[in-house]
């Protein structure tokens, strides 16, 4: 079922989540993970180009992360799921390959 | 023995002597040759860089490891994609890019350019493709 990208570097430092997000298909998943959480707060620069992805791609960011760095949940953009570090390995186990964007 | 030959892909991101992650991804692609399998490298972002023409290296006190590439088909890794809108983007064409050819032995052993140029969808169905993707 697709492939389950990872990003892991805040979208203010570099261009590599809207990269990620240039390369999705239909079906992919995108989990936000470590500074790459950032990514997921709604009302920043980035969260147009998440919005554009509309439902063909599912957008996750872990829990842990947001957590770490005093993310309120309801500071998340529309749409993002937030998951523990088993809902991690389900997405590991439930794609077809994983990508992790460097 | 017969073995399945899966399909690799090394992603690089990233331009040569800012960090070493291009030249450990060259390290990589060639021990991994070893093993036979469908290999392919995706350039795109700041990894187009580390294909340009005319690097010099002597006054960085690093190893200029861009001649490495053209080796690369000697190794049976003769599929480069390249992303066209990240060349755009950089003011580079495929002319600033090195010469890396193979030799294709189904084919009287005539020289064709390992380098395919494509666009960024293409590069997504490239990278959707695979069985295994290593970024770099």
């Amino acid at each position: 079922m697709g492939t389950l990208h990872t990003v892991n570097k805040s979208p203010f430092q570099n261009q590599t989540l809207l990269s990620c997000l240039g390369h999705t298909h239909e079906g992919d998943a995108v989990l936000m993970i470590e500074d790459g959480v950032y990514g997921a707060v709604t009302g920043t620069a980035i969260s147009e180009a998440l919005s554009k992805m509309g439902s063909d791609v599912s957008l996750y960011v872990l829990g842990a992360d947001l957590a770490a760095r005093g993310i309120d949940a309801g500071r998340m953009a529309e749409g993002v799921i937030s998951v523990d570090y088993e809902g991690f390995v389900d997405l590991s186990a439930t794609h077809d390959r994983v990508q992790n964007w460097l | 023995m017969s073995e399945t030959i899966k399909k690799f892909l090394y992603v690089n991101r990233k331009a040569p002597y800012g960090t070493i992650y291009a030249q450990e991804s060259l390290e990589v692609v060639l021990i991994g040759a070893a093993f036979d399998q469908d290999v392919s490298l995706a350039f795109l972002d700041d990894g187009v860089f580390q294909l340009t023409k005319g690097q010099d290296t002597k006054e960085i006190g690093l190893k200029n490891f861009s001649a490495t590439y053209r080796a690369l088909g000697d190794y049976e890794v003769t599929k480069l994609y390249v992303e066209k809108e990240s060349l755009e983007e950089r003011g580079l064409t495929l002319d600033d890019l090195q010469n890396i050819e193979y030799e294709d032995e189904d084919d009287d052993y005539a020289e064709k350019s390992s380098i395919r140029l494509i666009s960024r969808a293409e590069m997504a169905e490239v990278m959707a493709d695979q069985d295994v993707v290593l970024s770099f």
